[in-house]
């Protein structure tokens, strides 16, 4: 049992750290906001220039090899500095379909993209109807000839406006709600028949509502089996949960850390409020809550490893559940304690509290995944 | 970064478990799943059980009769030993005063009280808490006054628990009153069986009898019974209160109680069915567990830290053990409240004999919610750990 990092991991974590304190403080943000977009090529350059784009894939494709410790390493950081960048949507979603179930010659066709920056993916899943559930589809991909043809509309695409490529769930069989007949595949996003309406989501990231009409595929578009393909789903939408995870422990440590500087500096009634009992004890609790969620990242993290992957599912839930708990409390506590400041556009905190509250509802709410927590029987 | 134990630990965890299995009286572990209050024997016999194999004194230097383990060892054992469930050793001899004496102790101390505290053949309470110094403790008014060769002690101590099975007491004394607050304390003890010491129990509201006041009325104790300086007091309490730093989330505990209240809720009904089948009740199961979980692995961490940086000074993340194991603690027993439901009201008619063993168990659901609001404020109340943690961590 062991906790800390490793000397190549403590690197990792200055490398990512230091360039986020040169090229990331807020006023930069607010930049990299307007530009086309909505995020920052240079910063996506320098971000693939120190090998942070490649991080989980192995050598032979072109990576490094980097386990789940890096990726929560790396979020964490983004978290902290709220970054825009399509890290989640590219590397972890996109990259996982790909590590987990993509072919040689897809690896090949998109993993070299991927590291040197030079593209961008989205993974766009979720329907007008299905909420959380991934195996709720009803866009489906009709077989013609040796390829395939989709059709179906898919919300709140992450990235979605700007990727180049799409990975696209659709049923290639059965029922809406049924478990097999889920297929995944890799759709160029300038494909005929793609029609896109993006927008900023409320955190100051990028999505877009896309309908697909009549899409044409070629047989090499499907990861893994077009017929079966939720166990994969699962697994990769698993690593993005555990990522969000650990990119919310980065914000909530940013958050608390504003907070309590906050209190220590504003006077009322001629002292610092954060003299003042009830306000120390409310920032102890979100110390509590905080700490509890970096306790259940680390184990979601580790948790993504594990063989078993109904325990897997369990665990990683579970971490979902005391994350949005956690974020949620530190998040509010963070607006309230700062006060009418806390409530402008222009305080920094706001933005923390608004990542925040869109992580809770990204892949699973807590109220969801409490729910397949407990229909599992619990942890115990 | 690895969460899992080594293959060492694992077959360490596999040695505990089984020497649990073969050696924690039947009767004992019973009581403990029931919410019991065990006899001053039962516990006794199973300590000296504990301590012949080795483990009654397991975090203590090995010159003193330690097992030399590794935090994650004295985790492990700490966690099996409270979800098997079989008492912890008597902190207030083994966690408490014993590391104070084999600290700042003499060596005829040592050689007096460390071998009887390990074997229990002293029983050890702690005297210091009184009617006006909770929170506050450093306000204490006990005296010792030095008369030739012995201090004369006056005053009165509360929430002394277990005091009625005591033979010795520590005792944090004010030695000059002419000293600022923290600066005049002496930590003395001494004999249960002087003249002049009167135990006064103390009923809680779960009925039981647990705690006590003392009274001291012109007690003779032997001047050596100094433990360390004389006004050096407060800081051996200080370094006693810092020890005991994971124990305190009582994980197994919680853990232990979490199994009963599932094996209940499939046996009780509610609806037509099982508790434990109504999904509502399984949600605020498993949100407990999940509290657990991070909890778990918060602890974990304070162990890896301690093993990797030393036990040096006290750690504020035991602040957040603390907060958040007496909460879940409070937690289980509100959730056993729920499934029991209206057979919740029934005081304990049969008493701790066993005799009507099909009810026996519904009897203790109550009084344990009521006894388990003290979690939250003994040790330092979980405002207090608010305080520390705002203070020594954020810096407020």
């Amino acid at each position: 049992m062991d906790f800390d990092l490793s000397e190549e991991q403590r690197l990792l974590k200055e490398s990512i750290d230091g360039l986020l304190t040169d090229s990331y403080d807020f006023e930069q943000r607010k930049k990299y906001m307007k530009e086309k977009g909505g995020w920052s090529k240079a910063v996506w350059s320098k971000l693939a220039e120190q090998g942070l784009l490649g991080l989980p894939f192995t050598e032979a494709d072109g990576g490094f090899g980097a386990g789940g410790v890096e990726t929560m390493i790396v979020m964490e950081a983004l978290g902290k500095a709220l970054v825009l960048e399509p890290y989640l949507a590219t590397v972890v979603i996109g990259g996982g379909f790909l590590r987990h179930g993509g072919s040689a010659e897809q690896k090949a066709a998109h993993i070299p993209g991927i590291i040197d920056g030079s593209k961008t993916l989205a993974f766009a899943q979720l329907e007008k109807n299905s909420r959380y559930d991934l195996f709720d589809v009803t866009t489906t991909a009709k077989k013609k000839g040796a390829g395939w043809v989709i059709d179906g509309e898919k919300f709140v695409v992450l990235n979605g406006e700007n990727a180049d490529t799409l990975i696209v769930t659709a049923r290639t069989k059965g029922e809406r709600r049924d478990r097999n007949g889920i297929g995944v595949f890799l759709v160029p996003a300038d494909a005929k028949g793609i029609s896109k309406k993006g927008y900023p989501t409320q955190d100051g990231l990028h999505a877009a509502d896309i309908s697909f009409t009549g899409v044409e595929v070629g047989s090499d578009a499907a990861i893994g089996n077009p017929e079966d393909a939720l166990d994969l789903i699962e697994r990769v939408v698993d690593e993005a949960r555990i990522a969000l995870c650990a990119e919310a422990v980065g914000a909530m440590d940013e958050s608390l850390k504003e907070t309590v500087e906050y209190i220590k500096t504003r006077k009322q009634f001629g002292v610092a409020i954060g003299s003042f009992q009830s306000l120390q004890h409310r920032a102890s609790d979100m110390f509590v809550a905080a700490e509890q969620a970096r306790s259940m990242s680390m184990f979601a993290t580790m948790a993504g490893d594990f063989e078993d992957a109904k325990e897997r599912a369990s665990a990683i839930a579970a971490a979902k559940v005391q994350i949005g708990k956690s974020l949620k409390f530190v998040g509010q506590q963070s607006i309230q304690l700062h006060g009418g400041i806390g409530m402008t556009m222009e305080a920094k905190i706001g933005h923390y509290f608004k990542r925040l509250t869109m992580i809770e509802n990204t892949f699973g709410d807590t109220e969801y995944h409490l729910r397949r927590v407990a229909d599992a029987g619990g942890l115990i | 970064m690895d969460l899992a134990f080594t293959k060492e630990e694992v077959a360490f965890r596999e040695e505990v478990r089984a020497f649990f299995r073969d050696n924690v009286p039947p009767d004992t572990r019973r009581k403990m799943q029931e919410g019991r209050h065990l006899s001053k024997d039962e516990m006794v016999t199973w300590w000296r059980i504990l301590n012949k194999k080795g483990w009654g004194v397991s975090h203590w230097p090995k010159e003193y009769g330690g097992t030399g383990w590794t935090s994650v060892q004295h985790y492990i054992f700490n966690e099996e030993l409270q979800s098997y469930p079989a008492p912890q050793p008597l902190a207030f001899g083994v966690s408490m005063v014993g590391p104070v004496i084999y600290t700042f102790g003499n060596e005829a101390q040592k050689k007096q009280y460390l071998p009887r505290i390990a074997n229990v053949d002293d029983w050890w309470c702690q005297g210091f808490s009184e009617p006006g110094s909770g929170s506050d403790l450093a306000s204490l008014r006990t005296k010792a006054e030095r008369k030739g060769d012995k201090w004369i002690i006056n005053g009165q101590k509360t929430w002394t628990t277990l005091a009625q099975h005591a033979d010795m007491i520590f005792c944090l004394c004010r030695t000059d009153p002419s000293a600022k607050k923290q600066m005049g304390i002496s930590f003395i003890v001494f004999s249960m069986k002087s003249k002049g010491v009167t135990v006064r129990p103390i009923q809680t509201i779960d009925g039981g009898h647990e705690v006590n006041e003392v009274f001291f009325d012109n007690v003779e104790v032997p001047i050596e019974n100094l433990i360390g300086e004389e006004n050096k007091g407060w800081d051996y309490a200080k370094f006693l209160l810092g020890n005991e730093r994971t124990g305190i989330a009582r994980v197994g505990v919680s853990k232990e109680r979490l199994r009963r209240i599932k094996e209940l809720a499939s046996k009780v009904e509610s609806g037509g069915r099982p508790v434990i089948q109504d999904p509502a009740f399984r949600e605020r199961l498993s949100a407990c567990e999940i509290e657990l979980k991070a909890l778990e692995l918060t602890q974990l961490r304070v162990v890896a830290d301690e093993g990797k940086h030393g036990k040096g000074k006290p750690n504020p993340a035991s602040s957040v053990l603390k907060i958040k194991g007496s909460e879940i603690q409070q937690t289980t027993t509100e959730l056993l409240m729920e499934v029991i439901g209206p057979f919740a009201a029934p005081y304990d008619v049969h008493g701790d004999d066993g005799s009507n063993e099909a009810m026996d168990w519904t009897a203790q659901i109550a009084p344990s919610y009521f006894n388990n609001r003290k979690v939250s404020i003994y040790g330092g109340s979980n405002e207090i750990q608010r305080n520390i943690i705002a203070k020594a961590v954020l810096g407020l």
